[in-house]
């Protein structure tokens, strides 16, 4: 892209800009420019037309699940969230300017996008939407024929090509369509016209050999078509989008290109700061769409609000971006034509196609005759008929390089090609309102296609095929759309890095409503009254005042909270406070725990509640002064006065049946089945017993855990031991009647390890003996988990059973199991009857657990089917955890085993735990996820509670809340330390209320959006098919974003995709989310690790869900010490096969090696000079003299240090047969399971929002 | 006279017997109107010791309805080496191991005084004993070690190759594994649930034949044994150490609350165990308990002490709600234990009551032991106990198992059959016969009734044996004869078989009833056959023979199930000394005497002995207690004094 752009758009741009500013501003401005574009894509739309419709059509039909928006995708980062359509606007607009623009685009780009975060966001983000989107949108372009004209839609190509590349780079692309095509954005057809119109250049191009087929791209072909068209079109598109597209591509490239400076920006984007200034100079160019600027501005103060970045373009970020975009693609066309087309075009194609199509039909008509426009008209229709040409042509015309782009092209044109179908290019980017303008400006772009199309949008296309659903159209179509440049779309890499940056200083939570860090960084928080983000984060820290805005938004409203989250060692944990034998001091009404909110008056004689304003007495013992500020006089005396978390000492007024609890106890039940003896589990098991009983938790170090331990071990019956001190030798109590399961004992039964660790080991020892001829293959469950309930209820106390368990239970007894797995059913409504437990026993059973403060881990060792959503029900319910090694061999897995149960047992947890969140009038707890029990709507219940357990809040309205107070919210936790001491947890946390969505927008965290959504679609699936989970998810996904578009984004051509600054990681990382094995499956997943995984996920945190959505992936080039490399995105593309990298996701940790690695690397890494001696079942790195070979073996470390699950070393080789295991994780490449490749959601993304929108 | 009392006591030493009638009327009529029925009390297995055991087998009448034992009584041809069965007049041939058989040289049992002669068949395997301890852990820690003491001391007592298991109870029961190394194991059942053999077979893993625990077949019969039984001579030392570990039912007991005692399923199991391990083999379970059962199945109260347990005006008033139940538990027990040959014993040692009227059905049905004390840490339990396990002069126990007693009879009523699943040599069983002729017909052929017992049972050392003993009665016709019939009664035997008659009516009808039933029985006899004058009540006179009678019948008011127990198994010595108590007494005017029962008998010079059969009474006079209290006894003057005070305790 760059390449093809930058030569030519660069000086287009730069040009252009200027040209575009004008035109680009006032759409009317565009209008000219279109006028202008029209000219200049004119030609290349004749040629573009080809590609327009091609590309969104295929691109849509690529995306099959997008496919029928395919036009929306281009979108990308809210801040810039022009970026694809920016660029597809952009470009229209810009179209003639374009060539300035383009220049400064890069720049702008770059700068404004990158500037405001939103630069780099939005910018990169979108063009690759718009990329992909084009593609979609290019059907949608169809619609668009008007757009054509209007598009500048090969200029939106570009611009999203170029956001998409600039994206990357940063904003880049955005920015341009910011600028340029924010004000086309008012217009928003323009902006998806432009996407059209950039999809459409490149169609054209494509199409332009098509457009012969044009008279095929009607409907008819149009589905196949649209798939050929991908491919076929691709190449086609490249062609003649060189001439069109180029400049679509163009933009894109020259982003690129300056970008590859830029681009790169996305990191780069923060260069992008110099580019800004080209932005703004660019949007000011646009600004003739000043008119939309000024909203921009706004907006991308928004955003940039929180990016300093901003600085330079924080208004133009967004804006700016879009100002940028507009002048990009008018640069763009320029630069674009050739990177960004292809990619760019597809998108924009898309996008333009859905957006513009009406209004932009018209100027598209212009364009679509060079286009194909005709073709894709109708975005169904338009799509097949454009891509039919796009396809017949592309194929033809451009041959293989041109297939890449036209590929792209196609998937644009697909979206193009409904709403028009003749103009399909231009049409579709420009279809909606910039359209005629664009069209013109576009026209003139041709260029741009011409140029840089075939070289970049092959590269930007490959990457993804992708369409994803549709896969029979798709294949053609896919690689068409693969143009779109992933570099071009928001990194979850560079926001990551870019936040790293950022954060320099501690984290101090006494500013309400301030987002932390995100989870990736490693900051210090200082408590000045808001709970830490390491025990609470939330989705949005500036909530909607009302209901309305909330639904509105759709944004989820929600906290996840880790109560008991263990700190670093430089923070302070929660101090105790022990208000006496009255209780912790609490408001009357609503019985709030004292906290820094609450308001002390009447001389401090009373104090009001900040949740409910009760008034309440102040107890003589709690009574202190106020100063003159109305504060206490001893406030920060006091934790429960002046932080976010502390704990009170409970009374016995909060203890289960009024009596102070007895220390808890934790029981160890052994499966010694044939199965678990002869794999050597229950020796390992044994053996490690003896150690870790000195290690169980205590609070302080310095004495004995009081923590009573037992032991049972069973195979169909049980064998309870008695390991009383006074005896010689353990005895053993059989209990064969597992019908009615009790306790045969009770004295000695729990026991104090130090006093009967003698008769304890003698035990351990002799278990395996003497089973080591059993040939009982049998077991039974749910008696074992109820030995463990009755022992705890006989000793009445709390605790935690390890329950260790090999097999189907199978074995007469309550809770008996039959073998149900029945792949068929999956993928029908009836799946979701497989994530439901078998019987009600085990909720029954789960139920009396939790009263008794009884909580289960569960250690997983199948050999085939077990059940794992019927056997975790008591787990999940107490919360407890479940683990699982399937095919456990003690050689491979016994490390990983044995860190697992270490951590575990020794691990900080609390029992028969209640958690309560309090929260200010006006909003309500209203659900929760998690591990846990509830009986009521309020009281989560929890047996256990340890350091690892998060659970998700959502909040609901049920009232107005006011921007004044904010809106607080209270989580007090009621439990037994495992010293046996009775507690509160208080974590306060305060945010802001805003009645302005873009307030809203501007606080989220994607992350943990992420974290709810996962969560609330993993439960979902108990309920519903997947299917219908999957696209509630994408549902609401495009509606929070539609709504950004709609209210916040500073107008732009609907062509453009543009998200939100902290949203723009949002598609892929619902990608993810959506193509995970318990939404997606792949043949290989069984449904125990789909029902393990969804129960897994359910108590992450928001730090888990991240790296296990998005795996973290680590080049192993220069290890220095004290810093880790920098991570690439989870792409194929970026592995080199000279290289070695380290992937974790929080369960699994893979070392790949490149199949020609360097030697030096093999040595330092394995002592061997040899790729083909690596031996890929080690489990753990030769432990080598050598620098290298240390830091890696403690990056390795650290990496297990930080998640509460051990991850064994997986080395794969390239080329090897376990690299499919490994690609599987690397998420944003289409997976084998038919997920999309991030690029192809992208797309989809913007096709739905586009559809949401118009 | 003299004749019919030696008569009578030549035959209880030589055959166990004791008829109420030695000659008896001839037609059912007659019989009725005899009052007392014709019945016999029996001792299977009276010790003899003038008796070897026989080392060849029975010779059996061939005819499939009579299976009669060749005896003393039968016709013999020596010649044809023919013999008639003397029930069924079948004549059958010798077998041809009897080929060298003459009038002098007759088998042993054609000899007369081989009225009673035992066979040791040799056929089958020899079964090992199987004791299986059943230990209530619900007591205190003195209770318990004298308990654990007397247990382990019995260990040292029985055959090495008998096979012993231990059950212990309280909350849960728990069914020990023998000879474990390391861990011991036992496997545990809630005390609430009562399981069917086949369900503890399952449970006890004993469904696939055990012999995976089973090893060393070193012979072609190895005696079958199992992880929770096992012979002594292997497993004592763990034995011994799993006693010595018994400790105290852990489980907490309330203030208030009685612990949980689950006897019913410890039972229950204990039957099971046996059930599908040894079935018809001699096994004997103990059981010893500390109280009663308040929990499951057989529970006899609740566990709360405020409530007592159910007293005979409960049960009168069909107040006692769970007596019924438990009863019923009881006896299904003992009718499973009983059709496997297996015996109950129950040693129950408590102050307060155990239950052992829901329980009796246990050992009455088995022939096992039924013992009542105060504590283990008596003497008394610790004697008893001791003596169940003493040993005849061949060192063998003095019980039986499994036993089988048949009878078989001429003229009256055929062949029976009973099992008696434990028996020792006291063991005396009442019958009761029904003379089946009709009134008017002729005296039987030959005048003389015979009967015969065959009691086949398991030996103490494991053999089986068959005791086969034959007697004969003359019949007369009542009308005719009534003299020599009247002159053939046997009061005391009678007495005791109406006792026993009069208990077990007791048992299944209201007690008002039999009291008048006795009366009544005793009226109409003194009608049959006292002498007396129309209203002259002065003028009433019994024979001698009739004498007695009358004052036991009146003293037949023992009520406790205890008493009964023993009533109905005791010889007939024992069980008069239970319907009338014996009083001696000790002065220094002579050797102890016997004297009435009768408040005239207290003296104050007289030390008086009262035998009750259950308990001892002794009773110091008052001049005697005014020098015991004076410390005589401890000065060497006057020893005599020491002397006559010790007598009694002898």
């Amino acid at each position: 892209m760059n390449v093809n752009q930058h030569t030519p758009m660069a000086p287009p741009y730069g040009q252009p800009q200027p040209g575009y500013g004008q035109p680009g501003y006032g759409q009317p401005n565009y209008a000219p420019l279109d006028g202008g574009y029209p000219a200049p894509y004119a030609p290349h739309n004749g040629p573009a037309s080809a590609y327009h419709p091609g590309i969104p059509q295929q691109g849509y039909s690529s995306f099959t699940s997008f496919p029928s928006k395919a036009m929306a995708a281009n979108p990308i980062s809210d801040p810039c969230s022009p970026l694809d359509l920016g660029p597809a606007r952009g470009p229209p607009t810009s179209g003639p300017p374009p060539v300035q623009a383009a220049p400064q685009y890069n720049q702008h780009s770059s700068g404004d996008i990158q500037n405001g975060p939103p630069p780099v966001t939005q910018a990169p983000p979108r063009p690759p939407a718009s990329m992909q989107y084009n593609q979609g949108g290019v059907n949608m372009s169809a619609q668009q024929p008007s757009f054509p004209q209007h598009y500048g839609p090969p200029p939106t190509m570009h611009q999203v090509t170029n956001q998409m590349t600039g994206m990357h780079i940063s904003s880049g692309p955005p920015t341009p369509a910011g600028p340029g095509y924010a004000p086309p954005p008012s217009s928003q057809p323009p902006t998806s016209s432009h996407y059209g119109g950039t999809p459409q250049p490149s169609y054209s191009q494509s199409h332009p050999p098509a457009s012969s087929a044009p008279s095929q791209p009607p409907p008819s072909s149009a589905p196949a078509v649209s798939q050929q068209y991908y491919p076929s079109s691709a190449p086609p598109s490249q062609q003649p989008f060189n001439s069109l597209p180029p400049t679509s591509q163009q933009r894109f490239v020259s982003p690129v290109q300056p970008q590859q400076t830029f681009p790169p920006s996305s990191s780069s984007s923060y260069s992008g700061p110099a580019p800004p200034p080209t932005h703004t100079s660019s949007a000011p160019v646009t600004q003739p769409q000043q008119p939309f600027l000024p909203p921009q501005p706004p907006f991308s103060s928004a955003p940039s609000g929180q990016p300093p970045a901003f600085t330079a373009g924080p208004p133009p970020p967004t804006q700016g971006s879009f100002p940028l975009q507009a002048p990009p693609p008018s640069s763009q066309p320029g630069s674009f034509p050739p990177p960004g087309p292809p990619p760019s075009s597809v998108a924009s194609g898309q996008y333009p196609s859905s957006m513009p199509p009406p209004p932009q039909q018209q100027p598209p008509q212009s364009q679509p005759p060079p286009f194909h426009p005709g073709p894709p008209p109708p975005q169904s229709q338009m799509p097949p008929t454009s891509i039919g040409q796009s396809n017949h042509q592309p194929p033809g015309p451009q041959g293989p390089p041109s297939p890449t782009g036209p590929l792209q092209q196609p998937p644009l044109q697909q979206g193009m090609p409904t709403g028009y179908p003749p103009q399909h290019n231009g049409a579709f980017g420009q279809v909606r309102s910039p359209q005629p303008g664009y069209g013109g400006p576009y026209p003139g772009q041709p260029n741009y296609g011409a140029p840089a199309p075939a070289p970049q949008a092959q590269k930007r296309l490959d990457p993804d095929a992708i369409p994803s659903p549709q896969a029979s159209d798709m294949p053609p179509v896919q690689k068409s759309r693969h143009r779109i440049d992933p570099d071009a779309i928001p990194s979850p890499i560079q926001v990551i890095e870019d936040d790293k940056a950022k954060t320099n200083e501690p984290f101090t939570t006494g500013v309400r409503g301030q987002a932390p860090p995100l989870v990736t960084t490693n900051f210090q928080v200082k408590d000045q009254g808001n709970a830490s983000p390491r025990f609470v984060r939330c989705t949005a820290y500036n909530m909607p005042c009302t209901a309305d805005m909330a639904k509105q938004s759709q944004v989820p409203l929600a906290a996840v909270i880790k109560p008991l989250a263990t700190l670093p060692p430089d923070e302070t944990p929660p101090y105790v406070v022990d208000h006496g034998e009255g209780g912790p001091i609490r408001c009357n009404r609503c019985k709030a725990y004292m906290c820094p909110y609450m308001q002390f008056i009447e001389g401090g004689r009373r104090f009001q509640c900040s949740f409910c304003s009760c008034v309440t007495e102040v107890p003589p013992h709690y009574f202190q002064h106020l100063d003159h500020t109305g504060k206490r006089v001893d406030c920060y005396d006091r934790p429960e006065l002046s932080l976010g978390s502390y704990e009170f000492l409970a009374t016995v007024d909060y203890c289960k049946n009024n009596k102070i609890p007895q220390p808890p106890a934790f029981i160890f039940l052994i499966d010694v089945s044939y199965n678990a003896v002869k794999s050597g589990l229950v020796s390992i098991i044994c053996q490690e017993l003896k150690s870790l009983l000195d290690h169980l938790p205590r609070e302080n170090p310095e004495i004995d855990s009081v923590i009573r331990v037992g032991f049972v071990t069973y195979n169909k019956v049980l064998h309870f031991y008695n390991v009383k001190a006074s005896l010689a030798q353990p005895q053993m109590l059989v209990v064969s009647d597992v019908s009615d399961m009790f306790v045969p004992l009770l004295d000695g039964f729990l026991v104090n390890v130090n006093e009967s660790r003698q008769v304890i080991e003698s035990l351990l020892d002799q278990i395996p003996e003497m089973f080591a001829d059993t040939r009982e293959t049998e077991t039974v469950f749910g008696p074992v988990i109820q030995a463990g309930l009755e022992a705890l209820k006989a000793a009445d106390c709390a605790g935690k059973l390890f329950v260790f368990h090999t097999s189907l239970p199978i074995a007469e007894a309550p809770g008996k199991l039959k073998n149900r797995e029945d792949k068929k059913l999956i993928g029908t409504d009836k799946e979701k009857s497989l994530f439901q437990p078998q019987a009600g026993f085990y909720n029954n059973l789960a139920k009396e657990c939790v009263t008794q403060g009884c909580c289960v881990d569960l250690f997983l060792f199948p050999n085939q089917y077990v059940d794992v959503a019927t056997l975790g029900v008591v787990p999940v319910s107490t919360g407890g955890s479940i683990y699982k090694y399937t095919y456990f061999q003690a050689q491979s897995d016994q490390e990983r085993f044995l860190n697992d149960l270490r951590r575990d047992i020794q691990k900080p947890v609390g029992f028969d735990a209640v958690m309560r969140v309090r929260t200010s009038t006006g909003i309500r707890a209203t659900d929760f996820y998690g591990s846990f029990f509830m009986n009521n709507t309020t009281d989560v219940e929890l047996a256990g509670l340890d350091c690892d357990k998060a659970i998700t809040v959502e909040f609901k309205h049920d009232d107005k809340l006011s921007e004044e107070t904010g809106a607080l919210m209270q989580c007090a936790v009621l439990y037994t330390s495992c010293s046996g001491q009775r507690r509160l947890r208080i974590h306060n946390m305060a945010v802001n209320c805003c009645s302005q969505l873009a307030d809203l927008y501007r606080n989220c965290e994607t992350d943990t959006i992420i974290n709810f959504l996962s969560k609330y679609a993993f439960r979902g699936v108990l309920n519903n098919p997947t299917k219908a989970v999957r696209d509630t998810l994408v549902n609401q996904c495009a509606q929070i974003l539609a709504c950004y578009r709609k209210n916040c984004a500073s107008p732009s051509s609907a062509g453009q995709l543009i998200l939100p600054e902290c949203m723009k990681l949002l598609p892929v990382y619902l990608n993810c989310v959506l193509k995970s094995d318990v939404l997606l499956p792949g043949a290989d997943v069984s449904l125990d690790d789909r029902a393990y995984l969804r129960q897994l996920i359910s108590c992450m945190d928001v730090a888990e869900t991240h790296v296990f959505f998005y795996p973290r992936l680590l080049p192993l080039v220069k290890l220095e010490s004290g810093a880790l490399p920098v991570a690439v995105r989870d792409s194929e593309e970026r592995l080199s096969k000279g290289g070695v990298y380290l992937l974790e996701t929080g369960l699994h940790l893979f070392l790949w090696v490149g199949a020609s690695v360097q030697q030096e690397l093999l040595l330092n890494i394995f002592g061997t000079p040899s790729f083909g001696q690596i031996d890929s079942s080690m489990t753990s790195l030769p432990v080598l003299e050598n620098p290298f070979s240390q830091r890696l073996r403690e990056i390795i470390e650290s990496f297990r240090a930080q998640r509460s699950r051990y991850m064994k070393l997986v080395v794969v080789k390239q080329e090897d047969r376990a690299e499919l295991m490994f690609k599987h994780f690397l998420v944003e490449d289409k997976s084998a399971s038919g997920g999309a490749s991030y690029v192809d959601f992208l797309c989809h993304m913007h096709k739905e929002i586009r559809q949401l929108l118009s | 006279m003299a004749t019919f009392a030696e008569y009578i006591a030549q035959n209880e030493e030589r055959d166990g017997i004791r008829f109420s009638w030695n000659v008896w009327p001839s037609s059912r009529l007659e019989a009725t109107r005899m009052v007392v029925p014709v019945g016999a009390l029996f001792t299977p297995l009276k010790e003899r010791m003038d008796l070897p055991p026989i080392q060849y087998e029975p010779v059996l009448c061939s005819r499939a309805t009579c299976r009669a034992v060749l005896n003393p009584l039968c016709q013999v041809d020596y010649r044809a080496k023919l013999w008639a069965c003397n029930f069924c007049y079948q004549r059958n041939q010798f077998p041809p191991s009897y080929a060298g058989i003459s009038e002098v040289n007759q088998p042993a049992e054609l000899l007369p005084h081989f009225s009673t002669i035992e066979y040791v068949v040799q056929r089958g395997p020899q079964m090992p004993l199987v004791f299986l301890y059943v230990v209530d852990t619900c007591m205190d820690d003195e209770d318990l070690q004298a308990l654990k003491d007397s247990l382990q001391m019995s260990l040292s007592l029985l055959p090495p190759t008998t096979l012993v298991g231990l059950i212990t109870f309280g909350r849960m029961v728990q069914v020990h594994e023998l000879g474990c190394q390391g861990i011991s194991k036992s496997y545990v059942f809630r005390g609430t649930k009562d399981l069917s053999a086949k369900q503890l077979q399952e449970m006890l893993g004993l469904a696939k034949p055990s012999a995976g625990q089973n090893r060393g077949p070193q012979g072609a019969a190895p005696p079958p044994t199992n992880r929770f039984l096992q012979p002594v001579q292997k497993i004592d030392m763990s034995m011994m150490d799993l006693l010595s570990g018994l400790q105290r039912d852990p489980w907490p007991v309330t203030q208030g609350k009685r612990p949980l005692r689950s006897l019913g399923v410890a039972m229950s199991i204990a039957v099971g165990l046996l059930e599908c391990t040894f079935p018809n083999a001699g096994a004997r379970i103990m059981t010893f308990i500390g109280g009663p059962a308040t929990q499951g199945p057989g529970m006899v109260v609740g566990d709360e002490l405020k409530t007592p347990i159910r007293s005979w005006h409960d049960i009168e008033k069909d107040n006692a709600k769970f007596m019924k139940k438990a009863t019923k538990h009881f006896e299904s027990l003992a009718n499973r234990a009983a059709a496997n040959g297996h015996i109950i014993d129950i040693y129950a040692c408590a102050l307060d009551q155990t239950g052992l009227l829901e329980m009796k059905c246990c050992p009455n049905h088995t022939g096992g032991y039924m013992v009542m004390a105060d504590s283990f840490n008596t003497a008394l339990f610790n004697q008893t106990f001791q003596k169940v396990f003493s040993k005849d002069v061949q060192g063998s126990f003095r019980m039986a198992f499994s036993g089988t007693l048949e009878v078989k009879e001429i003229g009256t009523g055929g062949t029976s059959q009973w099992k008696i699943c434990g028996l020792d040599p006291s063991t005396t069983l009442a019958l009761y016969f029904e003379i089946v002729n009709q009134h008017n017909a002729p005296i039987p052929q030959g005048g003389r009734g015979a009967i015969q017992f065959v009691t086949q049972y398991q030996h103490s050392s494991g053999q089986r044996r068959i005791r086969v003993t034959t007697t004969a009665r003359n019949w007369a016709d009542a009308q005719t004869q009534i003299q020599s019939i009247a002159a053939s009664f046997d009061q005391e035997a009678a007495a005791v078989l109406m006792a026993r008659l009069a208990v077990y009516r007791a048992e299944t009808e209201e007690g008002p009833d039999v009291l008048r039933w006795l009366d009544r029985q005793l009226i109409r006899l003194c009608q049959k056959f006292g002498d007396y004058h129309k209203d002259d009540p002065n003028s009433f006179r019994f024979s001698e023979t009739f004498s007695l009678y009358p004052q036991c019948s009146t003293t037949v008011q023992t009520r406790a199930s205890y008493y009964r127990h023993h009533f109905n198994r005791q010889d007939l010595t024992q069980a008069l000394i239970m319907i009338q108590p014996v009083l001696y007494a000790y002065s220094f005017n002579g050797p102890p005497e016997p004297v009435l029962l009768d408040s005239s008998s207290i003296l104050p010079d007289r030390i008086l002995l009262m035998d009750t059969f259950f308990q001892i009474l002794i009773y110091h006079g008052e001049t005697v207690a005014q020098w015991r209290k004076a410390g005589y006894q401890n000065m060497p003057e006057y020893a005599n004094f020491q002397k006559l005070l010790d007598a009694p305790q002898d």
